[in-house]
């Protein structure tokens, strides 16, 4: 990314000059000091709640207890966890798949900002509206089924709606354009003229896709896989309007917990591990692009020339 | 070095950069060969299968009838909408108050952090750079429920002041990184030129660093006013009665009685959409061409 500075006179030093104030404090912390309050202090109330006991009406009482972790060992929450996993892994997985080849064709194309402007018109509508959109194509008197009657294909309504399927289907079309992105980035940045050389070697394309451009942009995949399968993980809304009963997820969970059942001690326990898997992503994905940044050496020494 | 795969990606999405010249050569032989591959198939097909959805909900909002069928063409439900809907028109009021002053803030503060964590050295830097990074990644599920229970606990009531400071907390790490990515292409002797010539502090501020990074502080408040206006897992934890915002009212609709007049919503959200990407990208253009 560094090229355009690097092939520009050398930059004055990203530091001020000894004598200068010294103004970074008094700039950054206002912004420190609210993510501390309004986001670390929270987070951190619910590492504490998660270790606390279950208030009769609600809240907690102080007194230190496992029983949330205890209880989300019970087989009924543990189904609902092994679902989880599953369906996002799914999804992601999907999603995947069908973003590495578009990103590459929007690498190549010649119009990569009309195809850019393309992929985000649906990721910035309302998500609401675009779980909406779905409901209407896959509800019992949608779009699919309406169009199945009318050609006589069908005599009874297709159940398209309210179930796992449904959830995966709905999940890679809100997700997608979060996956493209970075994988377009990473593809956009890619020295294509490896790919030449490795054709001209004889390697056969798929063989020069998988060994050639994969290891090359491994660091956008790894970004597109945390921004699909952390907020998949955690989902709520998905399967709240297009799930049924087999596909109540730990977001769900969480929600009745804090809303109807009011034990919040539970509800806390199960946002733990999401925090916790989320936190995970975001080491292994800032690892990965600095290995890859540490391996691009041979391209900073072309540039240096 | 910039490892940091959110700003790759915010830069990527501003500026197109020049590659290195065999780089560029070998791209244009590759752009040359053949039109119909194997993955500009799939790219149709997907681009197809993210607008199918969009392009259906639009049909339906012109059909006279209340059923998927479609029986003819009718501007009833737009009527309805304009007309005849003053609880959506009130929840759009109150979701504008939210974007707009939540915004606002989000990109002072992340306008001012931006500038002190790019120029300076100072305590607690890594700490500040890493805490903007965990609520962007972090599912809203987990970012309203803590937030609720945070709020409960310091018993400030539910509300458009509590929508708007978690608002402003959700949206602060993108203005961050958008000012941030715009500072990246900043030439900081400019800075030190300004000093040279006697400006205070407060004036290079003005005058000089605000005006450079101008289309970054815009773009950053736009992206915030529109993720605000677009959100609703975490407005759902942290209102309370009559702070209703647009996404909850679409919510309640969505959940309880289907109206055909959410699909005319839906047409003219995706349209405000579409009108204010267009504007951005104009605008970061006009400005780069200006330049």
């Amino acid at each position: 990314m560094s090229r355009v500075r690097e092939s520009k006179p050398p930059a004055a030093p990203k530091t001020p000059r000894p004598g200068l104030k010294n103004m970074g404090a008094m700039y950054a912390w206002p912004m420190g000091l609210w993510f501390t309050a309004f986001f670390i202090v929270p987070l951190l109330i619910i590492i504490l709640y998660s270790f606390l006991k279950k208030g009769l009406y609600g809240g907690v009482v102080g007194e230190f207890s496992l029983n949330a972790y205890k209880q989300m060992f019970n087989p009924n929450y543990g189904l609902v966890l092994l679902r989880t996993v599953r369906i996002s892994l799914i999804s992601t997985l999907f999603t995947i798949l069908l973003a590495l080849p578009c990103g590459y064709a929007m690498a190549r194309s010649k119009f990569q900002t009309v195809l850019l402007f393309l992929v985000i018109i649906p990721f910035w509508t309302n998500s609401l509206i675009r779980i909406f959109a779905w409901m209407s194509i896959l509800g019992n008197d949608g779009f699919i089924n309406s169009l199945l009657m009318q050609l006589g294909l069908t005599k009874d309504y297709l159940k398209l709606l309210y179930n796992q399927q449904a959830v995966i289907l709905v999940s890679v079309y809100m997700y997608l354009p979060y996956a493209i992105l970075p994988i377009f980035t990473a593809i956009d940045r890619f020295d294509f003229s490896l790919l030449e050389a490795a054709r001209d070697l004889g390697a056969t394309k798929p063989a020069s896709m998988m060994k050639v451009l994969l290891p090359n942009v491994k660091s956008g995949v790894v970004t597109a896989v945390i921004f699909t399968f952390i907020p998949i993980f955690g989902a709520y809304t998905v399967p709240l309007l297009v799930g049924g009963k087999d596909s109540y997820m730990i977001g769900n969970i969480i929600v009745d917990q804090v809303n109807k059942t009011r034990n919040w001690p539970l509800a806390a326990a199960f946002s733990m591990i999401i925090t916790v898997l989320s936190t995970v992503g975001v080491l292994w994905m800032m690892a990965s692009s600095k290995k890859e940044s540490a391996l691009k050496t041979p391209g900073k020494a072309e540039e240096k020339r | 070095m910039n490892t940091n795969p959110f700003r790759q990606m915010i830069n990527r999405l501003n500026v197109k950069r020049p590659a290195s010249e065999p780089a560029r050569h070998a791209r244009r032989a590759f752009q040359r060969k053949s039109t119909f591959s194997f993955s500009f198939t799939v790219l149709v097909l997907t681009l197809v299968f993210l607008f199918l959805p969009l392009f259906v909900i639009i049909a339906y909002s012109f059909n006279a009838g209340k059923s998927s069928t479609f029986t003819g063409f009718s501007l009833e439900w737009y009527k309805k909408l304009f007309f005849d809907s003053e609880p959506l028109w009130a929840a759009l009021l109150n979701s504008l108050i939210v974007a707009f002053s939540s915004a606002a803030l989000a990109t002072v503060l992340g306008t001012l952090a931006a500038i002190g964590i790019s120029w300076y050295k100072f305590k607690g830097k890594a700490y500040i750079q890493t805490v903007t990074f965990l609520p962007m990644v972090l599912p809203e599920v987990i970012v309203g429920v803590s937030m609720l229970i945070f709020f409960s606990g310091i018993k400030l009531p539910l509300g458009l002041f509590s929508i708007f400071v978690a608002h402003t907390t959700f949206c602060l790490p993108f203005v961050f990184l958008m000012v941030l990515a715009r500072l990246d292409e900043f030439d900081f002797s400019i800075i030190e030129a300004s000093h040279d010539l006697g400006a205070t502090e407060k004036q290079t501020m003005n005058k000089v660093i605000i005006p450079a990074i101008f289309p970054g502080i815009m773009s950053g408040f736009m992206m915030a006013v529109t993720m605000s206006l677009e959100d609703f897992v975490i407005t759902f934890f942290v209102s309370g009665p009559g702070s209703t915002t647009l996404p909850l009212y679409v919510y309640s609709m969505i959940r309880f009685g289907v109206s055909p007049v959410i699909n005319a919503l839906s047409f003219v959200m995706i349209l405000a959409t579409v009108l204010i990407a267009f504007t951005l990208r104009k605008f970061l253009k006009n400005i780069a061409a200006a330049k």
